[in-house]
């Protein structure tokens, strides 16, 4: 029977007949928990299981992205209780000094096109950036695939997407992203997988690829797929993977539960206001309103590509007097990027804070929390009422984020 | 045969509607991600969410919460679902779920339950907060036995009905070891 993208992947990784809405077991190539959800699932772990082995400890890691700058006591000792239980297992540990678990997945070769990897991530499904049906689990789930190396899955239906037009060239792959949650909220991809077509999908650099497949979580979505790449995505992924790239292609007849199109020609820059991601407008609609600080990083837009933008924008420039831009590269490899290409001079001089590689600008443990009143804008991705602390998010490309610290509220950067 | 029988809650907003796309945060707030013992989390259910801060302090065992769609949007933190694990909630009923919460509530042996039209059931008063519910979590029935009105949920899926009366996947997993 013809098959989609998702259909195909986990067909290669159980007996059982997949079909949408079929409940299945699959095998996971990768298990691995973060220092949030970690510590709860050794707890599980040991009261369950005791001593007994993981299923395979060549495959089940360790990736500590929460509370990468060691700055509160409670997540130390979190992050300890995983480091002793990785040590008996024998586990290894992308301790906090490698940033953040799904990226480092991706660059050290890890998550492949057609495998499948879970973690206590809800962002895991950005690894459909590279072909990799990645999935954010609790720690119950993960507690029992680490010991068993399975799961149970109910086979999601897929939705076919076409991106109509070439997006304007302000227009960022963030842009696009939000510009999809505007167009389809949090219905259309609920509990469903989603393949992405299109030349403003597939001209995209990996980085960008993985802004978009991040974003799949807020719209409710189970996974995306781009499923072709342009040159450069490619070989960047084949660099990382040391493998020629050949992710499965739908076959031509397989059944979608929906068809859309969307027009993205002309696409200038989006921003979505509180108090939700799909809260999205264009930039124009609301410019001029006042920002107190600035995010850049996360795992929606914290790669080079995503800094080097900001860079083109913060170079020669300074952040407006008073406004604070936090920027946290993704992973320590972004990061030495930036440091040899001159990066992390031009925000230094902008005035701009650069923190250590990991997860930030989501969840207490991280730098680039809000006070009460405060505005932020943010490349993150969700900006719920309390999330960041008690201000208010508005979520951006890292071109805009950059541009409205220099001139203090919301800007399109060839405005500035 | 499961019976589930609790008084309701409705989470709705000010003008009376099932809020949507309730996210974790607003669940259980990452202050609290840190915390690992199930007991400590009942105190900070729904503490983010607006109009709810004290629902800990009100809920009763067996109460039956009652949520717009996509309930449980964001994270994948288990503690999410532990929370209410906590509170011994009976039931969440929503007309959808976030994949990744109803994945942890079933693993975790918590009853959610998809009801498609519950926001018609609530805007015309046929239930209630305060209303005494009982499902039937095999056939998907469901009463209100103070306004005596049936209607109908979507029964459990087989695995989230075995995962739910072995208690959670662990003992189901142990179950599934034993019958080979």
């Amino acid at each position: 029977m013809a098959k989609t993208i998702i259909e195909k992947i986990i067909q290669k990784h159980t007996q059982d007949e997949v079909k949408p809405g079929q409940i299945v077991w699959m095998e996971l190539d990768l298990r691995t928990a973060r220092d949030f959800g970690g510590p709860n699932v050794v707890k599980n772990y040991e009261r369950e299981y005791d001593d007994e082995p993981v299923a395979d400890a060549a495959r089940t890691f360790f990736t500590f992205d929460l509370c990468t700058t060691g700055c509160l006591l409670r997540y130390a000792d979190n992050q300890q209780i995983c480091r002793l239980f990785a040590r008996k297992q024998g586990l290894k540990v992308y301790d906090v000094d490698w940033g953040i678990g799904t990226h480092v997945l991706i660059e050290e070769g890890l998550a492949k096109a057609n495998t499948t990897c879970v973690g206590t991530d809800s962002h895991m499904n950005l690894l459909g950036a590279v072909g990799c049906f990645g999935q954010g689990m609790g720690d119950v789930d993960i507690t029992f695939a680490f010991r068993t190396g399975r799961t149970w899955f109910e086979v999601p239906e897929t939705v076919k997407i076409k991106l109509i037009g070439q997006p304007d060239p302000s227009a960022s792959a963030k842009d696009i992203t939000l510009f999809l949650l505007r167009k389809l909220g949090t219905k259309v991809l609920a509990e469903k997988a989603a393949e992405f077509y299109g030349p403003a999908v597939e001209s995209l650099s990996l980085a960008g690829r993985i802004t978009l497949c991040s974003m799949i979580t807020e719209m409710a979505g189970i996974i995306g797929f781009i499923p072709q790449a342009n040159e450069a995505a490619r070989q960047e992924i084949e660099r990382f993977s040391g493998e020629p790239w050949l992710p499965f292609q739908a076959d031509s007849g397989a059944i979608y539960c929906q068809e859309i199109e969307i027009n993205v020609a002309g696409l200038t820059p989006q921003v979505a206001l509180p108090p939700s991601p799909a809260n999205v407008y264009d930039l124009k609609e609301v410019a001029g309103r006042p920002i107190n600080s600035g995010f850049i990083g996360s795992c929606t837009n914290g790669r080079f590509e995503d800094l080097e933008a900001a860079a083109r924008i913060l170079k020669g420039r300074r952040i407006k007097e008073g406004i604070i831009l936090r920027i946290v590269p993704a992973t320590r490899h972004v990061y030495d990027e930036c440091l040899q290409k001159g990066i992390i001079e031009i925000f230094r001089q902008s005035g701009a804070i650069v923190m250590n590689p990991g997860c930030g600008g989501c969840a207490e443990g991280h730098s680039g929390l809000t006070g009460r009143g405060e505005v932020q804008i943010s490349t993150g991705n969700r900006n719920f009422p309390g999330k960041q602390g008690k201000g208010e998010i508005i979520l951006a490309s890292p071109e805009v984020v950059a541009a409205s610290c220099v001139a203090g509220y919301l800007i399109s950067p060839e405005e500035l | 045969m499961k019976i589930i029988k609790g008084r309701v809650w409705i989470l709705i907003d000010e003008q009376g509607r099932l809020i949507e796309d309730i996210d974790t945060d607003q669940i259980y707030h990452n202050a609290y991600l840190h915390i690992t013992d199930i007991s400590q989390m009942g105190q900070y259910a729904l503490g983010n969410l607006k109009g709810y801060e004290d629902f800990p302090l009100k809920v009763g065992q067996g109460d039956i919460i009652i949520a717009g769609r996509n309930f449980g949007a964001g994270s994948s933190r288990q503690q999410a679902v532990d929370c209410f694990l906590a509170l011994k909630i009976g039931a969440i009923i929503a007309p959808s779920f976030s994949p990744i919460y109803w994945r942890n509530a079933i693993n975790s042996g918590l009853a959610v339950l998809r009801c498609h039209h519950l926001n018609d059931l609530v805007s015309n008063h046929r239930l209630e907060s305060g209303d005494i519910l009982e499902v039937n979590v095999h056939s998907g029935e469901a009463f209100n036995i103070t306004k005596k009105i049936a209607f109908s949920i979507e029964p459990m899926s087989p695995v989230q009905l075995a995962i739910y009366l072995a208690g959670n996947l662990f003992a189901y997993g142990r179950q599934m070891v034993r019958q080979g």
